[in-house]
């Protein structure tokens, strides 16, 4: 099955609101650009609010009065701009998606560099800017790529057992839902999973704190914006590493 | 299909009749300020954006507030409602889900949730009192509609959007393969929209 046929097969779940938080967002992305699942949505949506008519049921009179008494103090916004412009990201994230590992490698070694021209004023950035580029372009660098669930773009691990370090890269994964970010968890051989630091940004290549030499196995997941102790049910990669 | 039906003066709602034109047309009223028409909407759509959110939710002072927000939602939004992407009730019930599965998922209620909800619960038959006959003829012909589907397509569709379960979770509750209960819900959802006629929309 192509990716494609599948991010298609989740009009129905979204129409109902039945998707997880990863793929609702991935879905929200696809719908701006196909116009067959905002037609299919619709209707589905249609069709749900007649499954809601045998579950009517008169709400208490205090409801109304609360609803009428809210709206004297709320303006109504106007409409939206005719022709908002389209979002100009896919745009760029499509040109992205294209490339192939080595060419990706070479565009993230260049964001890095980009990022520690351009973040005097994160001056804690420079040297996780500096580690990503060592282990990128380290000789024993090994990297595992994994997608995500949905088609939701895919996480590239880059590891190098010298440096004790590993990289992750990602492609084409859509922003974390609002309140939450992706965080990374690093696991050894018998322990459980310990957090790895956080992914706020999808786009950035992110250093994983934690030995990753002896790492057994590394993780991402989505989890509440500040990060959590352990990885909730919401693991969207997981990456078996090699015992050294 | 409404040559069919024994009430031929009231359209049903989703056959572009009188009255979602008349919800579309309070809605624009609202827009521009006009409470009294936003009241009206009011009356004729609130017992299916409660009942929907009682259902999800299994919490009769949170589907007030949840119910309360949406409208409050609709009020400030109304001017960017647009009639040729959906009807008006199917627009408010969105908001009302969406708001309704958020909140069942944030919080702990979907332990309490889960304690109170058995699956036979699913098709288990409602107070009517707050219908008109109208809308019990709709219900009546939505039962056989649903009573069509597998009882798999029934049971992931109603999980889903009655019960707010994930695809992944409905999966589970139905011992499906995960990533088969998604196709599940979809089919049954669209031979649900075949079988009441729904027509196209939100081409746009
Ligand atoms: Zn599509």
């Amino acid at each position: 099955m192509n990716p494609t046929s599948d991010i298609h097969a989740l009009s129905g779940a979204f129409a109902v609101d039945a998707l997880g938080d990863l793929e609702r967002a991935q879905f929200e992305h696809h719908l701006a650009e196909c116009a067959e699942c905002r037609a299919e949505v619709a209707s589905l949506r249609e069709t749900a609010a007649l499954l809601a008519q045998s579950e009517a049921e008169a709400p208490p009179e205090s409801l109304r009065q609360g609803v009428l008494s809210g709206i004297g103090q709320i303006r109504p916004l106007p409409p939206e701009p005719p022709a908002q412009p389209a979002q100009p990201a896919p745009a760029v994230r499509t040109d992205v998606r294209r490339r192939r590992l080595p060419q990706l490698l070479a565009a993230a070694a260049a964001v890095v560099l980009l990022a520690v021209g351009a973040v005097l004023w994160h001056p804690w950035q420079h040297d996780r800017a500096n580690v990503a580029d060592q282990v990128l372009h380290a000789p024993d660098a090994v990297t595992i790529t994994e997608k995500l669930p949905g088609g939701a773009g895919e996480i590239t691990l880059v590891r190098s057992v010298a440096l004790g370090k590993a990289v992750m890269i990602a492609d084409d994964v859509p922003q974390p839902p609002a309140g939450k970010t992706y965080q990374m968890w690093l696991q050894q051989p018998g322990q459980p999973m310990v957090s790895a630091g956080l992914m706020p940004d999808p786009k950035e290549p992110a250093v994983l704190s934690g030995d990753a030499s002896t790492a057994s196995a590394a993780a991402v997941s989505v989890e509440p914006s500040g990060g959590s102790a352990h990885p909730s049910a919401d693991v969207v990669a997981v990456f078996p590493l090699k015992p050294t | 299909m409404s040559h069919l039906r024994p009430v031929p003066d009231d359209p049903s709602p989703e056959e572009g009749g009188s009255l979602p034109a008349r919800l579309a047309e309070l809605l624009k009223r609202a827009a521009r300020g006009d409470e009294k028409a936003f009241a009206e909407w009011y009356d004729a759509t609130a017992a299916r954006a409660f009942g929907l959110a009682v259902r999800v939710l299994r919490d009769r002072a949170q589907a007030e507030e949840v119910t309360q927000e949406s409208y409050l939602d609709c009020w400030r939004h109304a001017a960017r409602f647009d009639p040729a992407k959906g009807s008006a009730m199917s627009w408010l019930l969105t908001i009302v889900h969406r708001k309704a599965v958020d909140r069942v998922r944030a919080s702990e209620a979907s332990f309490r949730r889960d304690a109170a909800y058995g699956l036979r619960d699913a098709g288990v038959a409602h107070d009517e009192t707050a219908e008109s006959a109208t809308a019990s003829i709709e219900a009546h012909r939505v039962r056989a509609a649903l009573a069509d589907l597998t009882r798999k397509q029934r049971e992931a569709v109603e999980l889903a959007f009655l019960g707010g379960y994930t695809h992944t979770e409905v999966a589970t509750m139905l011992d499906l393969p995960v990533g088969t209960a998604k196709t599940r819900i979809r089919d049954g959802l669209i031979r649900l929209r075949d079988a009441l006629g729904v027509g196209e929309v939100g081409t746009a």
